[in-house]
């Protein structure tokens, strides 16, 4: 245990310090709903009406495009293979980073969804639910997307070819999260189902990420 | 002969080199024996002649994701096994599950164009196979991004793995979304039981479609064997100029 | 204690970098491997080490910890330093003592062993080429590994910092550990040379 919170307290140290760049994730966020009525037009019903899938895509590709150095940085600082080479089942130490991610990059967003909520007209309720949603659902969007930073260390590269390979496989969160957003503010459909569908996607990522991303780095070292 | 022995690259193109002509001539046959069946078919009471698409689009859609499922037995196959040809396979399966996928996605939205009125309806089943799609081709992707075979193989092995557990939850998703947008009058590909002069035909057509993938895949097999033998060549030419 | 590595193959990129490699090492023992660039050095530490899985062969550790692997029993010191710029010095030290499983609280002592005692507090990214060695060598020493694994150790450090080291190999050697080191130059310890040929 001293181990995996010794790396959780270490990535999140780097992540807040100078050049570690969790909050990039944050203002990428902002920018990309600011440019949102450019595109549709400052219409305030439009917007309303918009906002929660706004803020999903947005914090989707927020949460995704941070995660490109997850491994690639301790794998080019030599870090990787101490960790791998490690007594810390290699999962559980994924596990760990995807952990302090999450709480370095994710969370931010969720504080900040009332904010970019005001700029696109919507309502308390409204902006709860999608703050809810995210709650539930970016935990599942990082562990996703670690296995794709897991393979950038074999490809000795990240950026569009990740987003490519790993954006397929959160499509049911965005549906799922845009959906538990929108029926808890028009209805007809309760709010339960979908949101317990996506903490259910949420727990099977717990799974499958670690496994994938150990799996990939045990094979992609050279 | 046993499967240990068919491991050895050479043995499987010996096997092969005999094999592919029965193959290829059982598939032009059936094939021949389908199209003709499918063409005595009926017309659908509801859909006219334009059912007939079905012979075509539900073989591809259904080897769209047979080809996953073989690819994924061999990415456990590099993974766990590390058998020698998995890789080979795995890499050759991928360019012709895409293959099947795009002829699944352009029978179905020609289907759709005289049924919906549109060449494109966000159907829940026509949805699942462009995602489908999109990830044969990140696949692909994967494959050629890095140089060195085998540690690509790795790669795309778990990729592929993901996406089989991936492929069934994108699959519930996208139906669950599509009965939350959708009236459900709307004509939806595949529907109701067929009855025997439908079945037949597209019995037929799916045996020819699958030989037609097993002698497509055996042949791309031997094509990306004998590619790494000219890698390695090279490498040994190369190697011997610097010794 | 005896590390041995039988009938050893590897291969990267398509590429044999050595085959039929045997080699031992017991407890007390250093072993340098010398030989030319691309002989496969450090891929050979990197093969004991778990990191790059040999395509033949075996390697064991007698007399090791029967629920461990090797790697988990061995220390890897490598070209690049596994160091955070950002953190600072006894930050690193203490990351990868708590990671790595070792007393709670000797990281200030370490640092004293190599000499960055004055620079616990600043951060990494204000360290010389051989003051980042000198605190890469401190992690060997912030948890016990009966194996090291060296690749280059002595490379960036000056007569000084060789004189530490090699007083810290010799302890680790007293205490009965094992020392596998790639090296171009001497050790300046006693050692067993095993030579690589080039591509062979």
């Amino acid at each position: 245990m001293t181990a995996l919170s010794a790396l959780i307290r270490r990535d999140i140290r780097i992540a807040l310090r100078v050049g570690g760049g969790a909050l990039i994730g944050v203002l990428f966020f902002l920018t990309v709903t600011v440019l949102m009525p450019f595109a549709v037009g400052p219409d305030l019903a439009l917007l309303s009406r918009l906002g929660p899938a706004i803020l999903w895509l947005g914090a989707l590709l927020a949460s995704l495009l941070t995660l490109d150095r997850l491994f690639t940085a301790d794998h080019e600082d030599g870090s990787l293979d101490l960790i791998v080479m490690s007594r810390t089942p290699l999962e559980l130490a994924c596990a760990a980073k995807a952990l302090a991610h999450w709480l370095a990059a994710g969370l931010p967003l969720i504080v900040a969804t009332p904010v970019l909520g005001l700029l696109l007209n919507l309502d308390g309720t409204a902006t709860l639910a999608v703050a809810l949603t995210l709650l539930a659902g970016t935990p599942a969007l990082t562990f996703t997307g670690m296995i794709g930073a897991a393979l950038a260390v074999t490809l000795h590269r990240g950026g569009l070819l990740l987003a490519v390979l790993v954006l397929p496989l959160s499509i049911p969160v965005l549906i799922f999260g845009v959906a538990a957003s929108q029926a808890a503010i028009t209805g007809p459909l309760s709010f339960g189902t979908p949101f317990s569908i996506l903490c259910a996607l949420s727990l099977v990522s717990f799974v499958v990420g670690p496994f994938a991303a150990a799996a990939s780095l045990r094979h992609g070292l050279d | 002969m046993s499967l240990i022995d068919l491991a050895n690259p050479t043995k499987f193109l010996a096997l092969t080199a005999r094999l592919l002509p029965w193959l290829a001539g059982a598939t032009v046959i059936l094939l021949l024996i389908g199209l003709y069946q499918s063409a005595m078919a009926p017309d659908d009471y509801q859909q006219g002649a334009t059912v007939k698409i079905m012979f075509i689009h539900v073989p591809n859609a259904w080897l769209s994701m047979f080809v996953w499922g073989i690819m994924s037995i061999a990415s456990l196959g590099t993974l766990v096994w590390r058998h020698p040809l998995a890789d080979v396979a795995a890499k050759a399966a991928a360019p012709i599950g895409a293959a099947f996928t795009f002829l699944a996605l352009v029978t179905g939205s020609l289907w759709g164009r005289p049924m919906w009125g549109t060449y494109w309806e966000w159907d829940a089943r026509l949805t699942s196979v462009l995602i489908l799609f999109l990830m044969y081709l990140g696949l692909i992707a994967l494959w050629r991004a890095v140089e060195d075979p085998s540690r690509a193989a790795r790669a795309a092995a778990v990729l592929t793995l993901v996406g089989a557990i991936n492929i069934p939850i994108i699959k519930f998703s996208v139906d669950w979304w599509n009965t939350l947008h959708q009236p459900a009058s709307v004509i939806r590909m595949g529907g109701p039981t067929l009855d025997n002069a439908f079945l037949i035909p597209l019995l037929v057509m799916a045996i020819a479609f699958s030989l037609l993938f097993i002698t497509l895949h055996l042949a791309a097999m031997r094509n990306e064997i004998l590619r790494r033998r000219v890698r390695s060549l090279q490498m040994m030419q190369a190697n011997q100029k610097a010794a | 204690m005896r590390l041995s590595g039988h009938n050893l193959r590897c291969v990267r990129g398509g590429r044999e970098v050595f085959s039929g490699l045997d080699f031992a090492a017991s407890s007390g023992e250093a072993l340098a491997i010398t030989g030319p660039n691309g002989s496969g050095k450090t891929s050979l530490l990197r093969v004991i080490a778990g990191l790059l899985m040999p395509s033949d062969g075996a390697i064991t550790l007698d007399g090791g910890a029967a629920e461990l692997t090797v790697a988990e029993q061995a220390h890897y010191l490598g070209h690049r330093d596994a160091l955070k710029p950002a953190l600072s010095v006894l930050e690193n030290l203490s990351f990868w003592r708590d990671f790595l499983g070792g007393e709670s609280d000797d990281a200030g002592r370490c640092l004293a062993s190599v000499g960055l005692d004055h620079a616990t507090h600043l951060p990494a990214a204000y360290l010389s080429a051989g003051q980042r060695r000198r605190l890469s060598i401190a992690r060997l020493l912030v948890a016990r590994r009966p194996v090291w694994l060296l690749d280059e150790p002595t490379s960036a450090l000056d007569t000084k910092g060789q004189d530490l080291f090699v007083n810290l190999m010799r302890d680790h050697l007293a205490g009965g550990g094992i020392l596998i080191a790639a090296t171009h130059t001497p050790l300046g310890i006693d050692a067993r040379e095993m030579r690589m040929g080039a591509g062979s």
